[in-house]
This record gives structure tokens, sequence and C-alpha cells, in this order.
């Protein structure tokens, strides 16, 4: 056993580390159960003795949802609903893409050599250094000075006119996301022999199986990994949201956001730990998923 | 059999360009004819262009000159997928996501076997190669004997006409490697299947093979069978590769028919009854070749007989021989006496000792100068 492993400095450290990555994650769940509507002081459970919500002031009194009154006022309010659908298409559809296109410049980059590689390779790490918000300022100059040009050129008016929405905000994690697949495949494809491809070939197979039935199933927890690090990535992005996002494209966080701008009421907390649950769920059946699978590997 | 050749290497050649933009031939003119049925080995040290060349007859890599022939068949840029061969890679390269029974029925399923065949077919090849009962494991829960045998099971169910092996054994411990080479053998003759074996080890070469191709620098040095290649090596590179030798330059003083006089500068004496190859003429600079356990002890010196006197300069017991340094005017050869009677016995050579060697005209090869 290390002779440190009981100082005193590092069970403080670990204590600080803990404390500041949850207590606020901690807090935040709890408020979300608070009677006080202004959510500036904890101010008890709500009880649910009656089958309609009284409020005495800022203070719930009683709601038939009880300690989930806010999580039963949350579901009533369609623009949640909305943002959060809109999210979820988002996020989806942008991850789909983006594993697809950051897997196969990872195969790329991976075993052919070409002119351009070095740069393509360093092309891939300037998306994730640059700040978020002039990558934001960027895509929106592009999107902007883009549609106006093919407005005009295509006399677009009224609703064909090309606008910020629900494509702009796509293109634009599938835009940052790449990156984050490719690196995670890549790391992935590191330990990946090509004989395993050359025996597949060796025994009959030619490259489309030899990837669908070799390379994909080898590589697919790498694979994985990558699409729920964008997906959760995309799911929290606020910045190039923010810069992309048009009518009917508001989404969970650009919709928070508002919230906060006026008052800030235990909804949001409700949201929040909504969504934390959501994701933490994903995050548990991946790591299961993969457990298993290095099981059966070892 | 359309072809007397299973395989055959035409004049290959093979460039690579290093990283630093530089242009090397790992395959340098390469011809090679493998027999049907033929237990045929490349033999060299890494970098020597061995396995660059059997990935050239598996389609792995593409010949810059010359062309490679299965059957008889030029190949040109036939992807692996279409070639009749099959390999035995040095990692194994099992697929870690299928058990063992889907990675020897990978072949049968990318030929659309019938599903009834592919279990009979699949069953048989982990018979043959006693893994019976192991087809529900991972690869990672076998041995490294036992993937070895699936590997070898996944490329014999396809019954190709030609196996390839690149260095099949590298990974296993000697005394499985020296079973497993018993094992490969017998397997070999039993399917009458031709085998290209590619391997660093001269043992396991000499104990395998029907022919061996010696390669060094991306060139073939010698073509020949075991006992060839060992008493009768062409050049000095082979009888230094294989097995131990002991080297006297000299030049061919007289020449009759078959045999010469050899002056040895070193030693400044002459052998005498040498037989010698074609090509040589009188004044020729040689190299005079004897291997270790072809020189004899002897107590007494016999003029005319090739037999001169030194001093021991050591003497190394390891068991089955004893092997004595012998100082001839300030030369060491290497001998290597068998231990006939146990050494309790009779004495070891002590060093300072002195000795007559015996150096028979028929063991002493004479080598052109490279």
């Amino acid at each position: 056993m290390s002779p440190f492993r009981r100082s005193p400095v590092i069970i403080a450290a670990t204590v600080f580390v803990y404390f500041f990555l949850y207590a606020p994650i901690v807090g935040l769940i709890l408020y979300s159960f608070n009677a006080s509507r202004t959510n500036v002081t904890f101010e008890g459970f709500i009880p649910a003795y009656s089958n309609r919500v009284v409020m005495d002031g800022s203070l719930v009194v009683s709601s038939p949802c009880g300690p989930f009154h806010w999580y039963c006022d949350l579901a009533k309010n369609d623009d949640v609903t909305e943002a959060a659908g809109n999210t979820l298409t988002i996020a989806f559809t942008a991850t789909i893409i983006a594993t697809v296109v950051g897997t196969m410049s990872a195969l790329a980059l991976q075993r052919y050599n070409f002119k351009m590689k070095p740069f393509s390779q360093l092309s891939l790490y300037i998306p994730i250094v640059i700040p978020e918000i002039v990558m934001g300022i960027g895509i929106l100059t592009l999107f902007s000075q883009l549609f106006g040009w093919i407005n005009q050129v295509l006399n677009l008016n009224g609703d064909a006119r090309l606008a910020l929405g629900m494509a702009t905000v796509t293109v634009s994690h599938i835009a940052f996301m790449i990156p984050f697949v490719t690196l995670v495949v890549q790391a992935r494809l590191q330990g990946f022999d090509k004989s395993y491809e050359e025996a597949a070939m060796d025994l009959g197979a030619n490259e489309w199986t030899t990837f669908r039935r070799v390379t994909f199933p080898m590589i697919l927890p790498g694979i994985l990994s990558g699409a729920l690090l964008a997906f959760t990535l995309s799911l929290d992005d606020f910045v190039i949201t923010f810069f992309t996002n048009g009518p009917g494209s508001t989404t969970l966080p650009i919709y928070v956001y508002g919230l906060l701008r006026r008052t800030i009421t235990p909804q949001v907390n409700a949201l929040s730990t909504v969504w934390i649950l959501v994701v933490f769920v994903a995050i548990f059946l991946l790591q299961i998923f993969q457990n298993r699978n290095s099981t059966q590997h070892s | 059999m359309t072809s007397e050749f299973a395989v055959e290497m035409r004049d290959v050649v093979k460039k690579f360009i290093t990283p630093e933009g530089h242009e090397i031939s790992a395959v340098d003119h390469v011809t090679m004819q493998i027999k049907n049925g033929e237990f045929f080995s490349m033999l060299g040290s890494s970098g020597c262009g061995k396995t660059t060349s059997l990935r050239m007859v598996a389609g792995f890599e593409w010949t810059t000159e010359g062309e490679v022939f299965i059957e008889g068949k030029p190949m040109g840029h036939i992807p692996p997928f279409q070639r009749k061969v099959n390999t035995v890679f040095q990692s194994y390269a099992l697929f870690q996501h299928l058990t063992v029974f889907q990675n020897v029925a990978f072949g049968l399923e990318m030929e659309h076997v019938e599903k009834e065949e592919i279990k009979q077919r699949v069953g048989r090849a982990l018979e043959m190669v006693q893994l019976t009962g192991m087809d529900r494991r991972k690869p990672k829960q076998l041995s490294g004997g036992q993937q070895q045998r699936v590997a070898l099971a996944r490329a014999l169910v396809k019954t190709p006409e030609v196996l390839l092996l690149d260095e099949p054994l590298g990974a296993l411990d000697l005394k499985l490697r020296k079973e497993m080479q018993l094992e490969l053998k017998a397997l070999q003759q039993q399917l009458g299947i031709t085998f290209i074996y590619v391997t660093h080890d001269q043992e396991e070469a000499l104990a395998m093979s029907d022919r061996i191709a010696v390669m060094s620098h991306g060139r073939v040095q010698q073509i020949g069978s075991p006992v060839e290649v060992y008493e009768r090596p062409v050049n000095k590179f082979v009888a230094d590769f294989i097995g131990e030798s002991n080297f006297l330059e000299g030049r061919i003083n007289s020449i009759s028919e078959s045999e010469a006089k050899v002056f040895i500068h070193s030693l400044n004496v002459e052998l005498i009854g040498i037989p010698i190859s074609e090509g040589l003429v009188n004044g020729d600079e040689v190299t005079v070749c004897i291997r270790p356990e072809k020189i004899r002890i002897v107590e007494e010196d016999i003029p005319n007989q090739n037999i001169f006197c030194g001093k021991v300069a050591n003497t190394v017991y390891i068991g089955a021989d004893t092997h004595v340094f012998v100082n001839l005017y300030g030369i060491k050869l290497k001998v290597w006496e068998q231990n006939f009677i146990s050494r309790l016995h009779s004495k070891l050579y002590a060093v300072g000792q002195d000795v007559c060697l015996a150096l028979a005209p028929e063991n002493t090869l004479v080598l052109k100068k490279d």
C-alpha cells in the first residue's frame, strides 16, 4: 500500500474535489422540491394534501403532485416540451451524421498516407481549441452571408427564404462534433492491428464485408464512446446554438437561459434534474454495454 | 493441377519508400519455384525480405516488378480474397469478437457454404487441431498454443492449395514450439498441401522443410534441401548463417580435375586433396569453411593428412558436446566433440594441452570469395 494513501492532504483534496463537483448538483436537485417560488432559500418540501395548487404569496402551500409540484408544472409547459423535442432531434440527427463522418475520417487518417495528412490532423484540433464564441460568430457570419446571397440569386421571398432554424443548428453541431468523434475513434484504432483485416480478406471477405464483419464490430466500443461524447456535447451546447438558432429551434439550454432572465423558479431545477437523470442513465447503460464487451474479450 | 509449380515468383522486386523519402528494395529480384505438395521455407534474419515475399504471394502487397504465379496463373493485382491461398499470421489475427467456431467458420461463410456443411467442416477442422469442445470459447480465453491451432484450423478449413505461414510458432515457448513443429510437418504430409513457411529459426527450417530458401538483404542466397544448404552452402553468408563454421582465407595453389591444394594464409600451411566446385581456377582467392563438428581431435601428427597441431585455448562442456577452442598458429578454431563417453571417466581437454586437429578433405568446403 502506498504511504500517501492515508495522508490528510490527500483526504482533504479528495473531499474538496467531491464537494465542488457534487454539492452544486445535490443542491440543484434538492431545490427542485422547494416550496418557495423565488428559489432563493429552501422553504421545505411541498405537502400533497390537496387536489389543487394553493399558493401563499411566493410559497406553494399544497399541490396534488406533492414535492414533485415543479415537475408537474414542467410537464404542462408546452415551451419546455418543444425545446426538449428540438434538443433531442438535433442531438440524435447530428450525432448519427457526425459519428459516421468522424469514424470515416479516423479510418482514413489511420490507414492512408497522403500529402495533406498533417494538415488534416491539425485541422481536427482547431475547432476544439478555438473559443466556442469565435466559432459561433464564424458560423453565424457564414450562414447569413450564404443565405443572403442564395436568397438574392434565387429571388426567394417570404417563407421560402432560407433562414436560421433547426437545420442550421444541426449542421453547426455536426461541425463541432466531428473532431471529437474522430479523435476518440482514432485513439481506439491505435491498438487495431491491420492483420485482422488482412486475415478477413485472406479468408475470402471483400473490403466491404471485412469492414462490416471484422473492423466495425472490433472498433464499435470506440465509435460508441465517440458518439456518446458528441451526443452529450450537443445536448448541453449553448454558445454555438445561441448564434445559429432561429424561430422554432429553441433548445433546452437556450430556453433555460431565457427563463433565467425572468425569474428563476424551481421549474428550472426540475428540468435540470430530469436532464441529469437522462444523461446519467445513458452513460450508465453505455458503461454496462462496454463492460460486458470487455469481459467477453478477456 | 494446371502447373508443375504451386507458387512461382519470377524476378520479383518490391520497393518501399521510407518515411524519410528514400527508396529501399525489400525484395530484390527474387525468383523461386515452389512445387506442389512441398514444404518450402524462407529463412533469414529480420529485414531479409522473407515476410514481404510471403505477403506478395498472399496478395497483401503488390510487386513493384516481376510477377507472382499461383497454380501457373499470374496474380497481378488480384486481391487476397480472390487468391487460392490462406495465411496463418504471426500474431494469429483471430477475431476477438467471435467465438472459436465463428472464427473457423468465417472463411466458409464467405464462400456461402451451407450451414450444415459449415458445422461439419468446422468440427472436422477443430478435431484435426485437437480443439474439439473449445468451439464456444473466445480467443482470449485460450492459451497461446491453442490460439495458434485455431489460426491453423481457420486457414485449413478452406482447403487451400497453398498454406502460407508467417513465423507461426514465433510466440510459443521452446518446448511447445518443438511439439508444434512435428505436428505441422505431420499435418502437411497427411493433407498433401503446399506449405510456404517463413522463419528466422534455422533449426526449425532444417527440421521441417523439403527445401529452404536462405535469404538476405532481399535476395535469395541459396535454395536447396536442408542437407544441401548445410553441407554445401554456396557462399560464406549461408555457411555462416546456418550452423557454425570456421572460416580460413586461402588461395588455390594447384588444381587437378576434382581436387586442389589450398594454401591457407593465416596458418601458412597447405591443405591437400580438397574437393572443389566448378568455376574455380588456379590462383583464385577463396574462403575455406570447416564445420566445428567435422574436425577430429587426434593423438599424433601424420604427414600429408591435413593434420595440424596446436594448443587448447579453452574448453566448454555443454552436456551432449564439448566445445574445444584450439589455437593453431595464432588462429582460433572451434572444434565440437560429441561426448561419446561420460566425461566423468574421460577427462576434458586442459587449457594449454597440445592437440592435433584432423581436417578431413571431404569435410572442407572451398567457397569463392564474394
